[in-house]
């Protein structure tokens, strides 16, 4: 067990170790901040599993260098973020942007849990319906009298 | 309208399979271009065999052309440039070229070496015009129109294959 989180506990590190290195010069610790941040909300376009800030793609650091200058040049955040999208799409942000392109990616799976909870309330809900009250046996009046006929017929024997 | 709720789950589940099923093989390495039907970004670079010669977006005007990405270190440029050599050759296409993150020398070396296809070479060595054309991998090929917007995004080498594709594209256009 000790064995599986110290494998655990490389793995995650490792990460940390292999993430990209570059040195910048940050005018304030605030910058400092929403660079990390957006660096790590925003996708590369080459390694799509990894976001620009631990990419080591030439692509994610050139959108690095690209994000230094902008946030020192005082670009706000939709402003970088609308650049990135010009040339890269959509895709370049792990939290899309709701349109009308993505409502399906936004909606989609709450509307498929609603489906998958209306449609048990009305399965479970007949069920309850049956419940109460006498077990119904399922026969017609003809049927149960010519059951009581049977029933008695074979009493009588 | 029992019948109807009966059928819906079947409805609902072909549906979903369906729209799963059309995900499947899908190419995820290749990301759709937001550029596309855009004119091409501004850009002021020095032609790549002529440092005095300043390039820009009005250049690549007036006819149909390739616009294709390329670099000396890229290994599947070297393998597209015999196709690009014969379209532009025995097909009269125009490509033009832009030289991406790379060293005007060894470029110059190159095309001496392995002809040039090239009507002209934009010199990116910042690859900010690059940037700008969302490009993320070279090679890269762009279709333009005579009024220099771009119509279509290839990421990858063009052969045979692909030119055909491009071909077909290019023909859309001149037929316009």
């Amino acid at each position: 067990m000790l064995r599986f989180f110290c494998l655990v506990a490389l793995f995650c590190f490792s990460g940390l170790a292999a993430a990209a290195i570059d040195t910048y010069e940050f005018s304030d610790d605030a910058t400092r901040e929403r660079f990390q941040s957006l660096a790590a909300e925003l996708r590369c376009p080459k390694c799509q599993n990894q976001n620009i800030a631990d990419s080591n793609s030439p692509i994610a650091k050139d959108l690095r260098v690209e994000l230094h200058r902008m946030l020192e040049d005082g670009a706000d955040d939709d402003q970088i973020v609308d650049f990135m999208v010009t040339r890269y799409g959509e895709f370049v942000l792990y939290r899309p942007r709701v349109s009308n392109q993505t409502y399906l990616l936004w909606y989609g799976p709450a509307a498929l849990l609603l489906i998958g909870v209306v449609v048990v309330l009305v399965v479970s809900g007949k069920r309850k319906k049956v419940e109460p009250g006498k077990p119904k046996s399922g026969l017609s009046d003809t049927e149960k009298q010519r059951l009581d006929q049977l029933l008695k017929q074979e009493e009588d024997k | 309208m029992r019948r109807l709720i009966a059928i819906l789950p079947l409805v609902l589940f072909v549906g979903l399979g369906l729209f799963l099923w059309n995900g499947i093989g899908k190419d995820s390495t290749t990301i759709p271009s937001p550029l596309i039907d855009k004119p091409m970004p501004d850009f002021r670079l020095t032609a790549l065999l002529d440092e005095q010669r300043i390039l820009t977006a009005a250049d690549l005007k007036g006819r149909p052309a390739l616009l294709n990405v390329w670099a000396t270190w890229c290994p599947t440029c070297k393998q597209e440039h015999a196709q690009l050599n014969r379209i532009a050759r025995d097909e009269g296409v125009t490509i033009y070229g832009v030289n991406y993150k790379d060293d005007r020398a060894k470029a110059q070396v190159w095309l001496d070496k392995y002809l040039n296809p090239y009507a002209l070479n934009i010199f990116d060595p910042e690859g900010k015009l690059g940037l700008n054309l969302g490009v993320y991998g070279a090679p890269e090929t762009f279709i333009l129109d005579a009024q220099g917007v771009i119509r279509y995004k290839h990421v990858g080498a063009v052969d045979q294959r692909v030119w055909s594709q491009l071909r077909e594209r290019m023909k859309q256009l001149e037929g316009n």
